[in-house]
């Protein structure tokens, strides 16, 4: 059996990197005596797949991971998955919240297969409200984003335009999701929404920076991956200071790759569903 | 005047958003965030010494350490005292701190460091002492004791490193020798009663109240304060000299009641202490992550390099059953699938094989959990509990015959005959093992080429033994430059230099060359320098740290940090020379830095030992034998705590002899005069055996800088 958790990255937490979060998964499951499948050979390992590995730094609200379980022993335990979320919620740290878990299809393929796109909100300062409303037109209205970035040792020019789906301001603060009402005030962080496709080539938040300072005129080649600095040299060019990833899609398989693709990021339309949606 | 006052000043709010912004730029932002499973957030309040627990290393290094985690249960559970922690920035997150104008912080309520009433770091090892500096200076109080007041936090140090507590002198208020877990709540009670509920009246100086609480501290035994002690040094000219240069010549209390010499402190029995109860679970990956339940404290197979097997004398013994309950109860406690049985010679507890099995079959450790004894004994035995417990991942397997010829081992008194290695490697090899590592030490005391070059004999043998079952079976032998360490018998030796170091390194590296399979690795002789440079030295050598540290040399432990230019020219700077300080001989008559406190061994007994040692005499381990009256146990009136009145399969020293029989192995009992332990040295097996060279007989006082008696043949 299969059950995929879906799970948050929230607070100090978000620091770690995602083989932590792995390696607490681990010591979480083993804790509450889950019958957890284990690899075979020389190294046996826990049966555990995480999704779409999020950046350290980055905080989710969907988070997810598969975890394979020993049809007998669990059956043995005589357990059902309803107290699984909040018995794991208080075995691992503070900001990692179990919300949801499914049944899912033993041979189903691997979620990090089926993401097609993310959704986040993000959080900058050094621009304005209006300034970053121009900066998000300007990115829409460009029909390539040319930057260079390092890939198994080599430079290589890619364009972001097509991965970056939807872009807009958020009506809310960072900090409730975006969706409070109510925008600050001018001098306060400006929050932004956007989906960001993972295939065929992902675009991670710092990425999107990029894309604001290359619109600004900056320089292409700054790689640096370190967020409050990165964007910050250039004039109005924004500073990211936190990224939360909200929901991430897949395709349906009825649904062709080229589907069109909504512009308000708070879609829900009939392109995408959210991943532990599709197995039920 | 009102005690509390000035504490209640202290800055007590938490840095946390001023912090948060800083992990975006650094590498590895977990470091500094906290959130441990495990961890406490106590609630400081003004009826409680604050405790701020230091490691001067990063924090994947620090974190797993049990001694400053066992204290830091003790002191949260004291109704007086909270402890929180912290562990060295590393430079990246330093540059960031300093740049926006944070101090040094607690992970658990991210607290200023400056506003805690004790500032105290666990001392593991001499090359982190620019760190300890460091991270003093980062708090933002003074850097020297004496210019601090009852307003800035004291400064402790604990662990290893404080038995030679001197090059910190000016730095660090209070040392405390030996085991902690009693002597912190005797401190605490004293700091209390400076510095809560104030019955003690202050002088209104904040100078001399902080005088008055470090003599206070004198009077708890196994606590030392520098400050109460005066340093004297003369001009020294004599023989191979080179140059003018000053020699200590006494450390005296300077008020009366302080003790002349400060002895260590020794719990009787580590059953009364099983802790830590809640060990820490970080949230990154650290080194030896894993459960760690120590098995029993001290050794005494009496290694004459191995500064931890002198110092933490004698034996105690954790009870059977109580290890057993830590682990079951760690594991399930933590998630961990590692228990690692810790102990400076983890095969040496009495039912080892026992307490391994009963682990591993016990249904509660859920069947995957594996097992680690992290220092083997060279001997077949041993690998067969390895076998046991490494069902699955058996990748590799390390074993320390520190020496390269029988005689050498003879000189250590790490009595492993070749015959045992080769049969441990047997083992490893034929129990499906593909790699082995070997630990050797060279610059060790009467060493020559034909011991250093008997590292390759030994570890091409190895090869031989593993090809015999897989073609593709690796040797690696990793060889240390040797340090002399204070409170050993080798703490007169003059260490090798680092052109004669080099020099044997290259001999090793030629040697190995043409052997398929046998890898030699190698330490940095630079760093052996600059590990001598502060191990053995006086309060001189204060002044050379701080230079260090202000040239920006921090995390010398780490080879990409470490630079020997900057240890050189502070050294120069301040009038001294490697020659003078590390690679000298000391004499019998010289007074050592560090001979006003005492790990408990007699001056006497290390001298025999370091004379037996130039005569090649074994000496065997007095678990199981006659007392030596080293002073360990006679000294404190503890004794051994041992389950088992008998040595362990392999015999008191892994060497499958009866040694209480005289068998081929020399050894020397204490009710035997001098001159018949001589005649008792028998030819061993395997090696030749030199007797009564020139350096035995004559001692190697006379012997010039360069380098280990022996050096040149
Ligand atoms: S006092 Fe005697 S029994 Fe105790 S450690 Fe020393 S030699 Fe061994």
């Amino acid at each position: 059996m299969r059950l995929r958790f879906c799970y948050t990255k929230l607070g100090k937490i978000r620091f770690t990197s995602q083989r932590d979060v792995a390696r607490m998964w681990e010591r979480a499951l083993r804790r509450m005596n889950m019958p957890v499948g284990y690899s075979e050979g020389f190294n046996p390992r826990p049966l555990l797949s995480f999704g779409l590995a999020l950046p350290t730094g980055a905080e989710s609200r969907a988070e997810y991971v598969d975890v394979v379980v020993d049809d007998a022993a669990w059956q043995e335990a005589g357990r059902t998955t309803d107290d699984l979320p909040s018995e794991l919620t208080g075995l691992l740290p503070e900001g990692i919240d179990v919300v949801d878990v499914e049944v899912v299809e033993r041979q189903s393929g691997s979620l990090q297969q089926f993401v097609t796109s993310c959704s986040w909100l993000m959080e900058f300062t050094g621009v304005t409200v209006a300034g970053m409303g121009a900066l998000i037109d300007a990115v829409l209205a460009a029909e390539t984003i040319m930057i260079m970035r390092e890939r198994k040792g080599r430079q290589e020019t890619d364009d972001l335009r097509p991965s970056i789906i939807a872009l807009g301001l958020a009506e809310g603060p960072f900090d409730q999701g975006g969706e409070a009402a109510g925008r600050g005030d001018e001098g306060s962080p400006v929050v932004v929404v956007a989906e960001l496709a993972t295939k065929p080539r992902g675009v991670r938040p710092v990425e999107l920076v990029r894309a604001f300072v290359a619109v600004a005129g900056g320089a292409a080649d700054d790689q640096s991956e370190r967020w409050a600095t990165l964007g910050g040299a250039a004039q109005g060019t924004p500073v990211l200071h936190r990224a939360c990833r909200t929901q991430q899609w897949i395709q349906r398989d009825d649904v062709p790759d080229e589907a069109p693709v909504p512009s308000d990021p708070a879609r829900g339309d009939a392109g995408a569903e959210h991943v532990l949606e599709r197995a039920s | 005047m009102e005690p509390l006052a000035s504490r209640m000043t202290r800055e007590m709010s938490s840095l946390w958003n001023q912090i948060e912004p800083l992990l975006a730029q650094v590498t590895k932002p977990a470091r500094y965030i906290g959130g441990e499973q495990g961890a406490r957030t106590p609630t400081h309040g003004p009826e409680s010494v604050s405790w701020l627990l230091a490691y001067p290393d990063t924090y994947e290094v620090g974190l797993p350490n049990q001694g400053l985690q066992i204290l830091y249960e003790i002191l949260n559970e004291q109704a007086t005292a909270v402890a929180e922690r912290t562990y060295a920035p590393w430079i990246d997150m330093e540059a960031a701190m300093r740049a926006a104008g944070v101090p040094l912080f607690s992970l658990e309520n991210h607290l200023p460091a400056a506003s805690f009433d004790v500032l105290a770091f666990n001392l593991s090892a001499e090359l982190v002492y620019t760190n300890v500096l460091n991270m003093i200076d980062l708090a933002g109080f003074p850097l020297r004791g004496e210019d601090r007041t009852i307003d800035d936090p004291v400064v402790m140090a604990g662990g290893h490193s404080t038995f030679n507590p001197e090059p910190l002198a000016d730095f660090v208020d209070v040392f405390v020798l030996g085991d902690g877990e009693e002597v912190v709540t005797e401190i605490n009670d004293v700091l209390a009663s400076f510095l809560v509920g104030g019955d003690r009246p202050r002088t209104g100086d904040p100078r001399a109240d902080r005088e008055a609480l470090l003599r206070a501290l004198t009077q708890v035994p196994g606590v030392y304060v520098p400050w109460c002690y005066e340093a004297k040094f003369a001009r020294f000219e004599g023989e191979g000299q080179v140059g003018p240069a000053e020699r200590l010549v006494s450390i005296t209390p300077r008020f009366p009641g302080v003790p002349d010499r400060v002895e260590k402190r020794t719990i009787a029995d580590l059953g009364d202490w099983p802790y830590p109860k809640e060990q820490l679970v970080p949230l990154i990956e650290v080194v030896h992550d894993r459960l760690n339940v120590e098995l029993f404290r001290g050794c005494t197979r009496g290694c004459r390099f191995c500064q931890a097997g002198m110092i933490t004398r004698p034996v105690r013994e954790r009870p059977a059953e109580q290890v057993r309950t830590m682990v079951t109860d760690g594991l399930r406690r933590t998630g961990y699938d590692e228990v690692a049985l810790t102990s400076l010679s983890s095969a040496d507890y009495s039912g080892i094989e026992e307490t391994v099995t009963s682990i591993i079959d016990d249904p509660a450790c859920g069947g995957q959990v594996s097992v680690s004894l992290p220092s083997l004994r060279v001997d077949a035995f041993t690998v067969g509990t390895a076998a046991q417990i490494q069902k699955v991942r058996r990748t590799g397997l390390t074993f320390a015959p520190e020496g390269g010829t029988w005689r050498m081992r003879q000189v250590i008194n790490k009595l492993i005959r070749e015959e045992d290695l080769y049969a441990a490697v047997d083992a490893a090899f034929s129990q499906g093992w593909k790699r082995v590592k070997l630990y050797f030490l060279i610059g060790l005391p009467t060493e020559t080429d034909e011991d250093t070059l008997g590292i390759v004999e030994l570890a091409k043998q190895c090869v031989a033994i593993g090809r015999r079952y897989h073609p593709g079976v690796t040797v690696t032998a990793s060889v240390g430059g040797f340090v002399p360490k204070v409170q050993t018998p080798f703490q007169w030796f003059g260490q090798n230099t680092i052109e004669e170091l080099t020099r044997k390194i290259h001999l090793l590296r030629d040697a190995a060359r043409p052997v398929r399979g046998l890898t030699i690795r190698w330490h940095d002789p630079k760093a052996t320098a600059a590990e001598g440079i502060v191990s053995r030295g006086d309060r001189r050598m204060g002044p050379v740290i701080e230079q260090v540290w202000r040239e920006g040399g921090t995390f010398q432990e780490w080879s990409e940090c470490f630079a020997l230019d900057r240890w050189l020219t502070a050294l120069a700077d301040h009038g001294m020379t490697l020659e003078d300080a590390v690679y000298r001989h000391r004499t019998a008559d010289e007074v050592l830095p560090w001979d006003h406190v005492s790990a408990g061994l007699h001056r006497d007994f290390l001298w025999q030992e370091w004379q037996d040692a130039l005569a090649e005499h074994g000496l065997e381990d007095c678990r199981w034998t006659p007392c030596y009256d080293c002073g360990a146990c006679t000294g404190f009136g503890v004794e051994h705590v041992v389950a088992s009145a008998v040595p362990p399969a392999g015999g008191s020293q892994g060497t499958g002899q009866d040694l209480t029989t005289g068998g081929q192995v020399p050894v020397r009992f204490l009710a035997e005069p001098p001159t018949a332990r001589k005649e008792r040295t028998l030819a061993s097996v395997g090696a030749t055996t030199t007797h009564g060279s020139s350096v035995a007989d004559g001692g190697i006082e006379g012997q010039g800088p360069a380098g280990a008696p022996g050096a040149g043949n």
